[in-house]
């Protein structure tokens, strides 16, 4: 098996740099992938929705259709680990441990049976292994302002580098440190299970429902000048404010998606405490 | 022989981007552990974006947003030439985030496998299937 993957992978690269031969020189400002269609992106952008950041235009405008369809990737890929790995276990827990966190006296609880009434418990798998209290810390002061930079960074995306998908990842990975600095439960305590599956399709829902509302205001789907008598702007500042409402929509479904994906497999579906 | 090696040098882009793709496709094929496999598919697919995003690049240009544009309608006439091409960019920006979608399902399966046979090597599955 290895001797035919040599094969077949020095054949392909010899393929590929046979065909590299054929390519235009790096850095050509007169490549064939420069000069069809992306002048007229970099030259009229700015003129037809007051974007100044052309990528953001691109992918929530023009190329509206395929970022529609990449979210809805996103979303399906978050419900097949749903579907794969989610188990529902029994309702009720045979034995159940608790860690008391001001002694480190761990409780064991058998089926039925009540916990003291205390806030200093912490639900625990036979598996605890104690955190590092700098970590805890650290993360727990700089999951704020990660999220403060992710919202950053979609509201801002017309003017900077930023848009949903970034954004989106960036408040994702919040949630996920606080999954590993912590555990799976104190996330799962934050963002509920269900609160993820709903939002991830809520954004999908807002991103189809944009391009449908212009539907039904008498344009073509996601064509955002239709929403101009809605906003009460110009047609040109629609298509901004359109980008903005898209960018919000794969902004809520990527983040819940890297949340629910995370949570499925780091705990195997069982959501117990993670990783 | 001095035209060759310049070429050679110049895009060299194209080579690392190459050396990436085959390295994550021997990967694919010829690592017997599954989540190798994995690993190999996702430098197959860094492979991919670094050769979009090589592709977009200009001589003498900046990134594609817009200098001096902040809420002005009446801007000025953009020269393509002083912007880099955005498409290549848009493209994977998308692929990115799917990409690590992707990678999310491809380790639910991987998952899924390990508790089935207890093993994540391709040769051990095999021979257990073929024992049922």
């Amino acid at each position: 098996m290895k001797i035919i993957g040599l094969i077949v992978a020095v054949l392909t690269g010899g393929l590929l740099v046979y065909a590299a031969g054929d390519f235009p020189a790096w850095s050509d400002p007169a490549s064939p992938a420069s000069t069809y269609l992306s002048p007229h992106f970099i030259e009229k952008t700015i003129e037809e929705t007051s974007v100044p950041n052309i990528v953001t235009a691109v992918l929530a405008d023009y190329r509206g259709f395929d970022t529609m369809f990449e979210t809805t990737v996103i979303f399906s890929a978050g419900v097949a680990v749903f579907l794969l790995l989610r188990t529902s276990g029994p309702k009720t827990q045979q034995t159940r441990l608790y860690r008391h966190q001001l002694t480190g006296v761990t409780v064991r609880i058998k089926e039925g049976a009540e916990l003291p009434p205390s806030d200093n418990f912490e639900r625990i798998d036979r598996f605890w292994t104690p955190h590092d209290l700098i970590i805890k810390t650290v993360c727990r002061l700089l999951i704020p302002f990660i999220q403060l930079f992710g919202l950053y960074v979609i509201a801002h995306g017309h003017h900077s580098p930023g848009g949903g998908f970034q954004g989106g990842v960036i408040l994702g990975a919040s949630i996920i440190l606080l999954a590993i600095s912590h555990d799976l439960r104190t996330a799962i305590k934050r963002v509920a299970e269900k609160l993820d599956a709903v939002l991830c399709a809520i954004g999908v829902l807002i991103y189809a429902g944009t391009g449908a509302l212009c539907l039904l205001l008498g344009l073509n789907f996601l064509d955002y000048k239709a929403l101009a008598p809605v906003l009460h702007v110009d047609s040109i500042m629609a298509r901004s404010h359109g980008i903005l409402i898209v960018e919000i929509g794969v902004g809520v479904a990527v983040m819940f998606t890297m949340i629910w994906i995370y949570s499925n497999l780091s705990s195997g579906g069982k959501y117990n405490q993670g990783l | 022989m001095a035209d060759i090696v310049s070429t050679v040098v110049d895009n060299y882009n194209y080579w690392i981007y190459i050396t990436l793709m085959m390295i994550g496709l021997y990967a694919i094929i010829a690592k017997n552990n599954l989540v190798k496999k994995i690993v190999g598919m996702n430098i197959f697919q860094t492979a991919i974006i670094l050769f979009y995003v090589s592709i977009g690049v200009k001589r003498g240009a900046t990134i594609p947003i817009l200098e001096h544009a902040h809420g002005s309608h009446g801007y000025g006439v953009v020269h393509a030439a002083e912007y880099v091409n955005p498409l290549p960019h848009v493209l994977m920006l998308t692929a990115i985030v799917v990409g690590v979608a992707t990678l999310g399902v491809a380790l639910a399966l991987a998952i899924k496998v390990y508790n089935e046979y207890n093993t994540l090597e391709e040769d051990e599955i095999l021979a257990q299937i073929r024992e049922e």
